[in-house]
């Protein structure tokens, strides 16, 4: 599982691959942002990206489930190629979860109708099934009691929490963070690292775009450190903590672990 | 934030428990003379508008009252006694009530009116509770009171004798034109703020020449074209009702107004509203109507009503192509050269009407807005 495979380029969807990117290649105008992207996400694998900003780690992830269109290589998630074809997309998103870092809630819905609507309208749940799920996800992040409020009464922590059993009840294969405690004051930090090193002990395919360089040494099967657009470094997190082949990492992780 | 309130109290804030060193805020002994000092009298400047308003106020209050109550006159055998008092002659309204409200429609029957708007005002009441917004519910109550009101003013069935929508007039011709503009122009705005916003750009380009070829027209030229120049591009033989042309001009000069109101709301949602219902799987109208439109129109809803306002009292219009609203038939009457005199009052007492229907607007707007902010703390 934890094995990175050897080559940079693998070879097409195999069984146990969730997510591929070959040779990605994105533009923002002139400005390129992602530049030959080569990677392979094996199921049940927690990869956890880092970077200093603009370093396109976030573009990454969000081509994952099409929230930005790569203009060049390909992307395959589940076996499903992301195309410009809706039905491919709607697929794909309905098997990734998205956690953002500004939990984007629904504010006007209750915290139960923020977790039932997908199940609902997507999945076509029954309402009595879909707020059992939801019920269940929320004792799972540990805040059934605030079902019945709206986001805006809960702190933080409590909004970033629900926006991942928002996901969940989805029940996705693979979860997408994307810098999901980096909008949370410190001392709600833990509540959300804590509910998702729940998540990656019970086997959830997870990439994750972080700064928590404590929560990427505990749970990270693959560390991926991105400048300029690149992908410079993968290793696992006992050698890049350690010994980090690339100098740019060795910078990054020098500013980013001292202070 | 404490878990301590559970799942029944949901709706309560929940209180932070007392550390039992707070205390309640100081209160003031006399209220109103602080209102007053600092309202009426903070400033030099605003002393001096305290004092000009006071005057004025002086002058004019207790004559209007004197006219409008003290001397008026509200019942009267004819039209003689109105001349004999000096105040306001408010049995002109009495007198003149059935004609002024039902316009040139048959007077033996206007019981027909009368069952039609309580069925109607019955259906606007329901219609805004809370309780009852739900669409299984809402369409068949609007299919329901469109159509029996309706069939109530033509007639033609059952030995009610058939009355053309050229005699309908008065307050139910006001209701008629005004939910056929918002029934038909608030959905059609909704759709032009979406197109106007959308990827496609023939979509796109469809909605910003629509929107702003009509706006920049009066309403009045449009209700022009719709009864006169409209029916010369019809091939022969097709003819559409003038209330219903009326109504269509009427209906789409509101809804681009409209559109541009709701747009603004629209943009006001953050993009991350849009990428986590994505995310979610969910499609585009399940997006809109579920996440994007709940938000946008709560955000815009006091120039959403201020045009609301506007197309009622713009209802007022169709005198121009000869329909009789209340407006129109409270003038006609008035040519009445019994009662000319006090045309004043009949005015008045029309603009007492329209006021009453606005300010109702506006008020359950403001409730609306309290409703929908539930929760809703930023």
């Amino acid at each position: 599982m934890n094995e990175q495979p050897q080559t940079p380029r693998p070879s097409s969807a195999t069984e146990g691959t969730a997510i591929e990117l070959i040779d990605v290649n994105k533009w923002y105008g002139d400005f390129q942002a992602l530049v030959d992207i080569n990677l392979s996400v094996k199921r049940g694998e927690r990869v956890v990206v880092c970077g200093p900003s603009g370093s396109g780690k976030s573009t990454m992830i969000r081509c994952i489930n099409r929230l930005e269109h790569h203009q060049r290589g390909k992307i395959i998630v589940d076996g499903t190629e992301l195309t410009d074809n809706l039905k491919n997309i709607e697929a794909v998103r309905s098997e990734v979860g998205m956690v953002f870092q500004s939990f984007n809630l629904f504010p006007h819905m209750r915290i139960i109708d923020n977790l039932t609507l997908a199940p609902m309208l997507v999945r076509k749940m029954p309402k009595a099934d879909a707020e059992e799920l939801a019920m269940s996800y929320l004792e799972r992040v540990q805040i059934p009691e605030q079902a019945y409020k709206y986001p805006g009464q809960l702190s933080g922590g409590q909004q970033q929490r629900v926006a991942i059993a928002r996901s969940l009840c989805m029940q996705p294969r693979v979860m997408l963070f994307d810098e999901p405690t980096s909008a949370l004051d410190p001392e709600m930090i833990k509540e959300v690292l804590d509910v998702m090193v729940e998540l990656a002990d019970e086997g959830m395919t997870m990439m994750v775009v972080t700064h928590e360089m404590g929560f990427a040494k505990t749970v990270a099967d693959t560390m991926i450190f991105m400048d300029l657009g690149e992908i410079v470094e993968v290793a696992k997190p006992e050698v890049f903590f350690t010994n980090p082949e690339n100098e740019r990492t060795q910078l990054f992780l020098k500013q980013i672990l001292t202070h | 934030m404490p878990n301590d309130s559970n799942i029944a109290s949901s709706n309560v804030p929940p209180v932070s428990p007392k550390s039992g060193r707070t205390a309640p805020p100081p209160t003031e002994r006399i209220p109103v003379l602080r209102w007053m000092r600092e309202n009426l009298v903070s400033s030099p400047l605003n002393t001096v508008v305290t004092i000009i308003c006071a005057v004025g106020l002086i002058f004019t209050v207790p004559d209007f009252i004197n006219w409008s109550i003290i001397e008026a006159v509200f019942s009267a055998s004819s039209h003689e006694d109105c001349r004999a008092a000096s105040g306001a002659c408010w049995a002109v309204v009495a007198d003149k009530h059935r004609p002024m409200f039902f316009g040139v429609y048959p007077y033996d029957q206007h019981w027909r009116l009368i069952i039609a708007l309580i069925i109607y005002i019955g259906a606007v009441g329901l219609t805004m509770l809370p309780k009852c917004w739900a669409y299984k519910f809402l369409i068949p109550l609007w299919i329901f009171t469109l159509f029996s009101t309706l069939s109530l003013m033509w007639g033609g069935f059952m030995g009610l004798e058939e009355v053309d929508t050229s005699q309908w007039g008065g307050l139910p011709l006001t209701m008629v034109l005004f939910s056929g503009t918002i029934v038909v122009g608030f959905p059609l705005a909704i759709l032009l703020a979406l197109g106007r916003r959308s990827n496609m750009p023939a979509v796109k380009a469809v909605c910003v020449i629509f929107i702003e070829s009509l706006r920049g027209v009066p309403l009045i030229t449009i209700l022009f074209v719709a009864v006169n120049v409209f029916p010369l591009f019809l091939p022969q033989g097709l003819e559409f009702d003038k209330l219903l042309r009326v109504m269509a001009g009427m209906a789409i000069f509101f809804a681009c107004y409209q559109a541009e109101v709701i747009r603004g709301g629209l943009q006001a949602i953050s993009r991350g509203q849009y990428e986590a219902a994505e995310a979610l799987g969910l499609g585009y109208w399940q997006t809109m109507t579920r996440i994007i439109l709940p938000q946008a129109l709560r955000i815009c809803l006091p120039g959403i009503v201020n045009h609301v306002i506007a197309a009622f009292k713009n209802t007022s219009l169709v005198l121009i192509i000869g329909l009789f609203d209340m407006l129109t038939a409270t003038t006609s009457v008035m040519q009445d050269p019994e009662w000319r005199r006090f045309t004043v009052e009949a005015y008045l007492a029309v603009g007492f009407v329209y006021f009453c229907f606005c300010y109702a607007l506006s008020k359950y707007s403001q409730q609306v807005e309290r409703w929908l902010g539930e929760g809703k703390r930023f």
